[in-house]
């Protein structure tokens, strides 16, 4: 971790801000049937936390150690699955990006590299943006061939009761060296048109669920709706031009937006089950 | 350059199919996302800077020159939902058509060969305003128009909506159209020195979800 | 057709992209094209389907429907099982029927070259717009003949007040002659006013709830058919 000057606050500040640099590293690598982790180097807000291996599976727990990320900070984790290994990544807490002492933007990138046969589950809790908070955020995944994935994002925009900060992401996935999928996304003040009944209405939390996963090259996924009128919540569940499923859902707040991406994706490991028998 | 042929291009009557589309319209007029003149705008201005600012993008690079099955390519990893994918195809295949028609051209005939079933509609727009002379902005431009003036003539006729309404809402839309296109245009110039992948990608969850449930629907008026 | 040819001639090497072309890509005579249309209610759909049982024996048929709301039509002939489902295609008119039959039919040519593509050797391609105005004519770049149908309930008057349809079709169908006693129409009235205004021009009367109901349209196909089977390829 290294102490970094953000870049120059706007007029009429001086608060001279600091903001944090860290990039945390795992590596998981398949070793006699299982799957060990060579690297594991948390660095700033980030710490890695061991859990119990489940069959082949390595399990990493990403534990806050500072409040982050905040104005200014440039946080960046790196998870790579070598050959054959198998990386299931949760977090304990949801991210809370928040304002802190400047209103320049915040980076928290995630770049992910998974080798032939090898797999990553990225499954951390939400990301909330809270008012006044500006994030920018750059989802990076190479994947070789036959290797698969499950991610999930999920965005809460604003706190209970408090207006959202403003977010941005661009999710970019390359298989093979060609793009898969690019997609980014722009909510809270200053996003032009985010709140419009185009893009989420008068919804406040957004996420996905990426399914990579080659068996889809023979049966790819039907597209599927989910509505859950109750919890004023919907999903869609739709191919990609590729081996490769995307669930997208949009509900009031983030309870709700995790059961219909829970139930979306319940609905999706059924049909691909069937589609193997 | 022959800029009269924008007219003719941007035209709601430009034989391309564009008539039996709605834009998303249909499904947010369906569950009262869209219900007067003023959530069509704002439905409008979301659809502008998300959809719209991704087609006129491919629609200015495509314009400029730049390889059309590279920014087919582009456009179907920025269009996750399978139903937007088929009607970006099936409305880029009608666009052929009349585009050949009108101005024929060997980049047309290449593209349509390459893609017999149809290149994504802004793709094909783009190709087509490069054979009728016009410059990148104007493909962004027409592009961006028909993002717009789509939901908003369906909406005229789904709702019943007082037709100067819904053109005033067009009208009010100007600045901001001026502006994606301004964007548009100057992120396609960048697609020679860094490529298509810094075409902007922007997604808009509310229209894909509702896309692909349209497509389902047994009955409707409009085919998205 | 004549115009086709005329065009032809003009530009020898330009390429046509709508019904005019009379030749597949392959060289051989495409597929004769018909439109229906006519006010709803009027039974294009039984017509289409009358017309699909008669011929289905003698030639090879599919049909494109545009449906205003639903594909309803398209559905009505899957269930009734006239044509294989491969011989079925629906397209969308945004709520416009005449717009996609007339103004802009690039959705309809695609689908009539979709059906040319896949089943191969088809000779007559029905193409049946939604129930619409009495003013709805289709292209003449989709389809080369096209059929009006009305009904005697529709009101008598119908014939008289002409409009595009009533005066240019190919052929007028008066459908449903079996009610006019019922609805207190005058069949013979009809009869005079679309002779008045379509002059030489054919005028059919069917009664489709008959057995054999649809035989004068079925016998004016059958012509049409010969013709365009002995026109030049």
């Amino acid at each position: 971790m290294t102490p970094d000057t953000a870049p120059a606050p706007p007029a009429g500040r001086s608060t001279g801000a600091v903001g944090v640099r860290a990039t945390a590293r795992v590596t998981a690598a398949a070793r006699a049937g299982a799957t060990v982790l060579p690297v594991l180097d948390g660095d700033g807000p980030f710490e890695f936390r061991r859990l119990r291996s489940r069959d082949t599976e390595a399990r990493v727990c990403v534990v806050g150690a500072m409040s982050a990320p905040l104005g200014g900070d440039r946080l960046r984790i790196e998870a790579t699955a070598l050959q054959g290994a198998s990386l299931h990544i949760t977090s304990a807490a949801a991210t809370l990006a928040l304002r802190g002492p400047t209103t320049a933007h915040a980076t928290y990138d995630v770049h992910l590299t998974v080798a032939d046969h090898a797999e990553i589950r990225w499954l951390p809790k939400p990301l909330i943006s809270a008012a006044g908070s500006n994030l920018r955020q750059a989802w990076t995944i190479d994947l070789a061939p036959t290797a698969r994935l499950v991610l999930r994002e999920e965005q809460v925009l604003g706190r209970m009761g408090e207006p959202p900060g403003h977010v941005a992401t661009r999710l970019t996935v390359r298989r093979g060296g060609h793009v898969l999928l690019d997609q980014e996304a722009e909510y809270g003040p200053g996003a032009p048109g985010w709140d419009t009944p185009a893009v989420l209405g008068h919804h406040r939390a957004t996420g996905q669920i990426l399914l990579i996963e080659p068996d889809f090259d023979e049966s790819p996924l039907e597209p599927q709706v989910l509505i859950e009128t109750p919890d004023d919540a919907q999903a869609v569940l739709t191919p990609l031009a590729g081996p490769a499923a995307l669930i997208t859902a949009i509900a009031p707040d983030g309870f709700r937006l995790r059961r219909i991406l829970n139930a979306a994706y319940a609905t999706s490991a059924d049909t691909s089950n069937r589609a193997r028998q | 350059m022959n800029r009269a042929a924008l007219l003719v291009l941007a035209d709601g009557r430009f034989p391309a199919g564009g008539h039996a589309h709605s834009g998303g319209a249909e499904p947010a007029v369906a569950v009262g996302r869209i219900r007067d003149a003023e959530s069509l705008e704002d439905f409008c201005r979301g659809r502008l800077h998300t959809a719209g600012l991704v087609a006129a993008a491919l629609a200015a690079a495509a314009a400029a020159g730049h390889d059309p099955l590279a920014l087919d390519t582009a456009a179907d990893t920025r269009t996750p939902v399978a139903a937007l994918r088929d009607t970006a195809r099936k409305l880029g295949r009608q666009m052929m058509r009349a585009a050949r028609a009108t101005w024929p051209s060997a980049e047309l005939d290449a593209l349509a060969a390459a893609r017999p079933r149809g290149a994504h509609q802004p793709v094909v727009l783009g190709v087509a305003a490069r054979s009728a002379g016009l410059e990148p902005l104007d493909a962004a431009y027409a592009a961006l128009y028909e993002t717009v003036s789509g939901p908003a003539t369906a909406t005229v006729r789904l709702l019943s909506l007082d037709p100067f309404d819904a053109t005033a809402v067009l009208a009010r839309l100007v600045p901001e159209l001026d502006r994606v296109a301004a964007t548009a245009t100057a992120t396609a110039r960048r697609v020679a020195e860094e490529g298509v992948d810094v075409l902007p990608a922007a997604s808009a969850p509310l229209l894909d979800i509702s896309a692909q449930q349209h497509a389902t629907r047994p009955a409707r008026l409009f085919a998205s | 057709m004549h115009l086709g040819h005329d065009l032809d001639e003009k530009f020898p090497h330009r390429h046509t992209y709508s019904a005019p072309a009379t030749e597949r890509p392959d060289g051989t005579r495409r597929a004769l094209r018909i439109g229906l249309g006519g006010p709803v209610g009027s039974g294009k759909t039984a017509t289409v389907a009358a017309l699909c049982r008669t011929l289905r024996t003698e030639v090879s048929i599919a049909v494109v429907t545009n449906d205003i709301y639903t594909r309803e039509d398209a559905d009505f002939l899957l269930r009734e099982a006239i044509l294989p489902p491969e011989r079925i295609k629906a397209v969308e008119t945004g709520a416009c029927p005449h717009t996609a039959i007339r103004d802009d039919i690039s959705a309809n040519l695609e689908a009539v070259e979709d059906l040319e593509e896949s089943i191969g050797s088809l000779d007559l391609i029905l193409v049946e717009s939604g129930g619409d105005n009495l003013t709805a004519t289709f292209s003449k770049g989709l389809v080369d003949n096209q059929i009006f149908i009305i009904d005697v309930a529709g009101g008598d008057d119908i014939p008289r007040k002409g409009g595009p349809g009533v005066t240019t079709a190919d052929l007028l169908v008066v459908n449903k002659t079996d009610l006019a006693p019922y609805v207190g129409s005058d069949v013979d009235a009809m009869a005079h006013d679309a002779r008045t205004q379509r002059g030489d021009l054919p005028v059919a009367f069917t009664s489709l709830k008959d057995e054999g109901g649809v035989k004068p349209v079925a016998d004016w196909v059958r012509e049409r058919l010969a013709d365009w089977s002995a026109g030049p390829a």
